[in-house]
């Protein structure tokens, strides 16, 4: 009885559903498919019936993503436990006795910066430790030109350049800079050693491929870091190693799609202070269809007759050369820094150079004070002969004559770097440690006599960097800038000076 | 004759009024020979014997014309830019401001040309204080933190904003498909050439190619002079859809609603600019070297230890450019191991470093705490990926007011977190120090917070102090640390000596050190000024993004050819305003961007004011839906604290939900009930 009652009641709905399936537009259609696919292979309906299944499975089950496969389901009361237990490091390590003296022995100079520099300590000193070559921090045109600017303009842009911070005066220098150089045209940085960071990333993405030399310096490695590019090293002013990387480069693309390169090197390289052979760069580059990105913070202003950098010493056509990014900071006695190239080069980084659209302008006195200095260079290129002349005066006392270090500068460069003789290294086995601790005992013995230097800094290592994020090292060194500001005689006294104290601190060590 | 009768304003305010004598005090400036001036302005082109033809440049010709202009106008303490505008709210302005009603007697003995000329240059740069009201106190005023609430537009706006931008990128294409077999030339940079691939690709190009460019007119406007509260432009054409400009050789004055300059401190006169000149004087304008050589002078020292002072912290250290401080910072502070949590509309510098420093990076919703306690109790519990240590620290960096959004981060819940669950906290302050709180000293200030409670305060010298650079401060031991393992004090230039000097000298201002006053007038007239504009900009029926006492004020305009139109309409009656849209923002939501001065007077906000309204009525942006503030008043006899009693009461009466009227307010009562609105909670 029970169950008839319920037959008829299951009939009824399957009528029921039956005749509503029939309503549906399309049925007819989906029962004959099935029907005839039934007829003609069973077992395909079963596979397509498990495959709706699976379909309709899949879009019900909740999501995952594949990165968090670790992630471990844990209650709030776990959680709760383990923020409890969690304890940071200290946001800095402590420093090292090493960093504690740096600290404490870092110079503060009373007043202008100068060849004769007052220190905190109340002593006056040589200064040749400061980019001044040309002797014009203390310059009364520039103070004039400064003070007139600033009584037109205020300090600081208070802008972005995107947005009302670009000033007539930076327009203006930034066309001096490139009628200067022979680019046609020029884009400015509020910082120098920001702008090449952003500069590669700005074209070279990821994909693309950098071929940069070892010895590069730090703001080009962060660059190239930031780009996320392939990047081949070769070895420091080695053509011979580039050309063998170029080729190889080539090589393994040429199945792929071709893709933006670049060979990234500097003029006058900051870490080891010597200089690049361009020529020969521009013939491979040419060769290889690579764009070239020279970074000429340490050139420009420097090398060439006029000061036009090492496109003007070497007399190479600076269209060949695709970025020229330079410094304003240094010797030019204004502040930030420029890229010159194309004018496609130029305008794509104005909206997508991090460093140039993310930050406000440079204060309109210091592109003047460049622009300034620019064109004295340009018109009495005579300035910069005594610089040379002290150049040659401050090597002779040093390079040949020292026993205990040699200079890896380019006899060109005002600032020379001392790197002790690889046979005393061998020697005494010194470490890289033990050699920047050398140095520092040499630049605290020249400063008890009366001379400012200072040493090339290593390059900071990355928080919690193991060994093998380190690469390359640079050697340790002594810097000493040349002035154009002291005469002969007094480069000559502070070059015995410096021989003096390597030879002491060096043979004190010894015994 | 001395020089104080010689001040419009000296015989206009009560003799006994405090804040009188201070401002008199600030525009004594020391008066400098008018005519060597003149000369070494118009030498000021001339670098170079080669440029010498430039000497009479056209801004430079123009600027003189504009001065010898001035020699004609009578003296009165409106500077003669703002005659030749369009004196819009001028009337108003003058209803309203007391010292406008009596002429001042000084007007029948008109000053020497020289000395006119000075205060029309002092007033462009830096308004005079219409009336002793027009100040407020930046402060938190207790209370859990408000979150901004978001007005959308209705649908037809989001809808035709998707729609413009499809037409634009369809008309695009376009283009693009006829000009690259028409003009094969134009897009030659786009496509690989003689073995070398294209410097740009065609696809990331196309946004600025077919987007930007239109509207390219609307940025990077060149200027001149001082971006204080009038900025000139000189005007620039192009005939080529933006290709290219031609400047025409004109300037044109317009009200500076651009810049950074919440403090007012760009000034070329004034004490800054004098401690400035007596700086360059002694120091020159560089010294040449990086700061762990030898690029620290005793100015260094001291701009330090008064940004060390200023913000609450044992120790402070300088850079040349606030970019660059957050670039090496990061990779100072974090590495390998570490986790920074950043908020998702952090600025580009603080991607950048964090990008460098090799830490992993998570993100949380812009300024929402609740979803950083979600993810702050995720990445704790799970560790580090793949291996499941315990993170070595975890840094959590917010700016304290956003530039975009002119939303403030939420110290107080953010500090709260951070007493629970550990994690090292990084401010940046790049907009917020200066700006916001009663000593001008950021956001901790502004909340009433120890500073100490925040390790690292960052922030950039570029914006309030009109100078430029970037600062960190922190204990001691952080600081001290970070001088010897931070790339940009060991490779980057060290700042000039000049920008120290303005950034002590307004420092020192700001604190009451130098005039005391001063510093205390400016804060408070940012304060005032911000809060004005806002709650006029709501009362008309804009969408504008942001806290209350926030500086920087964002009105939505949505659909993207508002941008240009917004922009050209406000240039025609002599504004300069910012523009952005995406990707700066997100695609829908275009805005253009206000940001207060001190420097600006009530006059010039409400012919802000009044132009935005006719602007709004053509462009209709006056959408707002009234969730947003903006409210009608109050009927008599019901104060705030009432206001939801009254409310729910109404709610009865009026049937439904509706509890917000769009607010369409005219500009004559926004105008009226501003100055004393503005010093309540704004409703
Ligand atoms: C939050 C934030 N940080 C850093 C900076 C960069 O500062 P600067 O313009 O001094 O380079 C800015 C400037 O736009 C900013 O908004």
């Amino acid at each position: 009885m029970d169950l008839q009652y319920a037959q008829s009641w299951l009939d009824d709905i399957l009528n029921e559903v039956s005749l509503q399936f029939q309503k549906v537009p399309g049925s007819a259609i989906f029962l004959r498919y099935v029907k005839s696919s039934y007829q003609n292979d069973p077992v395909r309906s079963a596979v397509e019936f498990f495959l709706v299944v699976f379909a309709i499975f899949y879009l019900l089950s909740p999501k995952y993503s594949t990165q968090k496969k670790s992630y471990v389901t844990l209650s709030d009361e776990e959680i709760d436990e383990l923020v409890e237990d969690w304890t940071p490091e200290p946001l800095v390590a402590p420093q090292t006795p090493f960093e504690e003296t740096e600290n404490e022995k870092r110079p503060v100079i009373v007043g202008p910066t100068g060849p004769k520099s007052r220190l905190s300590n109340g002593r006056t000193v040589t200064n040749l430790a400061s980019y001044n070559f040309y002797n014009l921090v203390t310059n009364e045109t520039l103070k004039e030109k400064a003070i007139q600017v600033l009584r037109n303009y205020g300090v600081g842009p208070c802008s972005p350049p995107g947005f009302y911070g670009t000033q007539d005066v930076h327009i203006k220098t930034e066309g001096d800079i490139a009628a200067h150089l022979g680019a046609s045209a020029c884009i400015m940085y509020a910082q120098a050693f920001s702008t090449i960071s952003s500069v590669i990333p700005a074209f070279s993405k990821r994909g693309d491929i950098i071929v940069a030399d070892r010895a590069v310096n730090y703001a080009i490695r962060k660059g190239i870091q930031i780009s996320r590019s392939t990047v081949r090293w070769y070895d420091h002013n080695d053509v011979e190693d580039m050309e063998r990387v170029l080729e190889k480069v080539v090589r393994e693309q040429r199945k792929k799609p071709l893709t933006r390169r670049f060979i990234v090197t500097e003029g006058l390289f900051e870490n080891v202070g010597d200089m690049v052979d361009l020529p020969k760069i521009i013939e491979l580059k040419l060769k290889y269809k690579f764009r070239l990105i020279l970074d000429e913070t340490w050139s420009y202003g420097v090398l060439g007759r006029t000061g036009r950098g090492i496109t003007e010493h070497q007399n190479v056509d600076v269209a060949e050369v695709d970025m020229i990014i330079g410094s304003l900071a240094g010797p030019l006695c204004g502040g930030g820094g420029f890229c010159a190239g194309s004018d496609e080069i130029v305008e794509h980084q104005r909206i997508s150079a991090a460093a140039y659209t993310f930050s406000a302008a440079l204060p309109a006195m210091l592109a003047t004070t460049a622009s300034e200095v620019i064109s004295m260079l340009q018109t009495n290129p005579e300035m910069l002969t005594p610089l040379r002349d002290n150049i040659k005066a401050m090597w002779t006392q040093l390079d040949p004559r020292s026993d205990w270090v040699y200079c890896t500068s380019s006899p060109d460069n005002p600032i020379m770097l001392l790197a002790l003789k690889p046979e005393l290294i061998l020697s005494r086995k010194l470490s890289i440690a033990d050699q920047e601790q050398l140095l520092q005992d040499v630049v605290d013995e020249c400063l008890t006599n009366g001379v400012l230097i200072t040493r090339v800094k290593s390059m900071p290592r990355p928080v919690n960097a193991t060994t093998k994020d380190i690469g390359w090292e640079l050697q340790p060194a002594l810097k000493v800038c040349v002035t154009c500001g002291l005469t002969r005689k007094e480069i000559e006294k502070a070059g015995i000076t410096i021989r003096h104290a390597v030879t002491k601190v060096v043979t004190k060590r010894r015994s | 004759m001395s020089r104080r009768a010689l001040n419009p304003f000296a015989s206009t305010y009560p003799p006994n009024h405090s804040t009188t004598t201070t401002y008199n005090e600030k525009y004594d400036m020391p008066r400098r020979a008018s005519t060597p001036r003149v000369k070494k302005f118009a030498n000021f082109f001339s670098t170079s014997p080669k440029s010498k033809s430039e000497t009479q440049t056209a801004t430079a010709a123009l600027l003189a014309a504009a001065a010898s202009q001035q020699l004609n106008t009578p003296s009165t303490q409106i500077s003669s830019p703002s005659l030749s505008l369009p004196t819009i709210s001028l009337s108003t302005a003058r209803a309203d401001s007391a010292n406008m009603d009596e002429p001042p007697t000084t007007l029948f003995q008109p000053p020497s040309p020289a000395e006119a000329r000075r205060i029309a240059k002092a007033h462009a740069q830096f308004g005079p204080l219409g009336h002793h009201t027009h100040r407020y106190t930046s402060r938190h005023q207790g209370g859990s933190f408000p979150e901004p609430v978001m007005d959308e537009p209705p649908y037809y706006y989001l809808l035709t904003t998707y729609l413009s931008y499809l037409i634009l990128i369809i008309f695009g294409h376009v283009r693009d498909y006829f000009g690259k077999r028409f003009r094969k030339q134009d897009y030659r940079h786009l496509q690989a050439h003689d073995g070398y691939a294209a410097l740009n690709s065609d696809f990331d190009n196309f946004y600025i190619r077919r987007l930007k460019m239109r509207i390219n007119d609307c940025f990077a406007r060149p200027v001149t002079g001082v971006p204080g509260r009038y900025i000139t432009l000189i005007d620039r054409k192009s005939d080529d859809h933006n290709l290219h400009f031609k400047l025409t050789g004109t300037t044109t004055e317009t009200l500076n609603m651009s810049s950074y300059n919440y403090l007012g401190f760009a000034q070329s006169e004034g004490p800054c600019a004098d401690f400035v000149e007596d700086n360059i004087k002694r120091y020159g304008v560089t010294v040449n070297s990086a700061r762990a050589d030898v690029g620290t002078s005793d100015l260094h020292v001291e701009a330090e230890e008064l940004i060390a002072r200023f913000v609450g912290k044992e120790s402070a250290m300088v850079f040349s450019m606030g970019f660059g401080t957050n670039a090496t910072s990061f990779p100072a502070l974090i590495g390998k191991g570490c986790l920074l949590i950043s908020d998702e509309l952090n600025h580009a510098s603080i991607r950048f470093g964090a990008r460098l420093s090799g830490a992993m990076i998570e993100m949380f919703k812009h300024n929402d705490v609740k979803d950083l306690e979600r993810l702050l109790r995720e990445v704790i519990s799970q560790g580090q990926p793949r291996t499941h240590r315990p993170w070595k620290r975890i840094l959590v960096v917010v700016e304290g007011l956003y530039s975009m959004e002119g939303t403030m981060c939420n110290l107080p819940g953010l500090v709260a977190l951070k007493k629970k669950y550990k994690f090292n906290l990084f401010v940046d302050e790049a907009h917020s120090i200066g700006a916001l709180g009663p000593k001008g000293r950021g956001v901790c200030d502004y909340f009433g917070i120890d500073p100490s409670e925040v390790d690292i305060l960052m922030g950039t010298l570029t914006k309030s102090f009109g100078a430029n650079g970037g600062y960190i401060a922190g204990d001691k031991a952080i600081i001290d640390k970070l001088r010897v393992t931070n790339a940009g004090s060991i490779y980057g230039e060290s700042p000039a000596p000049p920008v120290l000097a303005q950034i002590c000298s307004a420092l020192r201002i700001i604190a009451g050190e130098f005039i005391p006053g001063q510093g205390e007038e400016r804060l408070q007239r940012l304060a005032f000024n911000s809060r004005y504009l806002r709650l006029g900009l709501k009362r008309l029926g804009f969408i504008v993004y942001g806290h209350d006492d926030s500086p920087i004020i964002p009105v939505l305009l949505y659909n993207p050819a508002k941008m240009p139109a917004f922009s050209h309409e406000m240039l025609k009656r002599k504004i300069s305003v910012v523009v952005v849209g995406y990707p700066a923002t997100p695609l829908v939501s275009s805005r253009a961007r206000f940001c207060v001065s001190a420097a600006h007077t009530k006059d010039d906000l409400d012919r802000l004011l009044e132009a935005c309204d006719e602007i709004g009525n053509v462009l209709q942006l006056k959408f707002s839906s009234g969730v947003a503030g903006g409210a009608e008043p109050l009927p008599e006899g019901i104060s705030l604290e009432m206001e939801k009693e009254w409310k729910r009461a109404q709610k009865g009466t009026i049937q439904g939900e509706m509890n917000f009227q769009p607010p369409r307010w005219k500009l004559e009562d926004v105008l009226k009930r501003g100055v004393q609105d503005v010093k309540v909670p704004l409703r």
